[in-house]
């Protein structure tokens, strides 16, 4: 094993801010920035709908404010379609089954020291590891 | 006031996913290849956001209720059951699959590539399926 591409700021910074739209999420509106909740609930529950909605426009408009101050956006996605097909039901279907994703279970799950969400985390990250084993990057 | 703290938080977690790099598939791909070329970044991007909410959460948590909503309503279930480990299964295989999470996929829209138009649209297919399973156990 080697090291490479490591940007341990950067990804520390955006972190804080992940975890700080969360707080705000908690504190102003009391719930959780699981992302898979928030948007699987836009087609299931009529409940908060517009606010998830905004929450989610609002995680589009990041990376264009973003950009517009001047940042480049660096972004490389397989053209594989059957990995995007795949890759997309298994996330979608995984993540409503198991009740969340890395934001809901990796972040908030974690801090509020939920067990569930540490043994969710350490699956999928596991099993995210043993994929790009067998189908590499 | 909840719409406008929603779209607010969402921004600013957009802003973050976006300075982290965990909008590129390929750096989320390089955090999950551990045995062979390593990017640890990921790692520090949960760090900083459990050190940020953690803490905050567990100080705000104790007032009666959120500023703008009537109540919190946080997870209350508590065992480990099939559902949650098939899901993170099922999630991971996917994460590992694209390299894309829920997160990152939604900000990604914003750079018009068809390909991330493809795995959204599936992944709320896979919400909708995941919804429809989960309650046929119930």
């Amino acid at each position: 094993m080697n090291i490479i591409n490591f940007t341990p700021i950067s990804a520390f910074v955006g972190g804080s801010l992940i975890g700080f739209a969360a707080f705000l999420f908690f504190v102003f509106n009391g719930r959780i920035a699981g992302v898979s909740s928030i948007a699987s609930n836009t087609i299931i529950k009529n409940e908060n709908r517009l606010d998830n909605i905004l929450f989610l426009s609002g995680l589009i408009i990041g990376p264009i404010i973003y950009s517009l101050s001047g940042n480049e956006i660096e972004s490389v996605l397989t053209n594989s379609l059957p990995l995007l097909i795949s890759g997309g039901l298994l996330v979608g279907f995984g993540t409503k089954i198991g009740n969340g994703c890395t934001s809901g279970h990796g972040v908030c799950g974690i801090s509020r020291f939920s067990l569930r969400s540490i043994i969710a985390t350490i699956t999928f990250i596991i099993t995210g590891v043993i994929t790009v084993l067998i189908f590499g990057i | 006031m909840t719409k406008l703290s929603s779209l607010i938080a969402g921004i600013i977690f957009g802003i973050g996913l976006t300075i982290s790099g965990m909008v590129n598939p390929q750096k989320v791909l390089g955090f999950l290849n551990i045995f062979d070329s390593w990017d640890p970044s990921l790692m520090f991007v949960m760090i900083g956001a459990i050190l940020i909410f953690s803490p905050l959460h567990f100080i705000f948590k104790r007032k009666s209720r959120p500023i703008f909503a009537k109540n919190f309503v946080v997870p209350t279930k508590k065992n480990i059951d099939k559902n949650l480990i098939i899901g993170a299964v099922m999630f991971g295989a996917g994460w590992g699959l694209a390299g894309l999470c829920p997160g990152p996929a939604i900000s990604s829209l914003s750079f018009l590539n068809t390909n991330v138009y493809l795995f959204v649209i599936f992944m709320f297919l896979g919400f909708y399926l995941g919804n429809f399973i989960k309650l046929g156990n119930n």
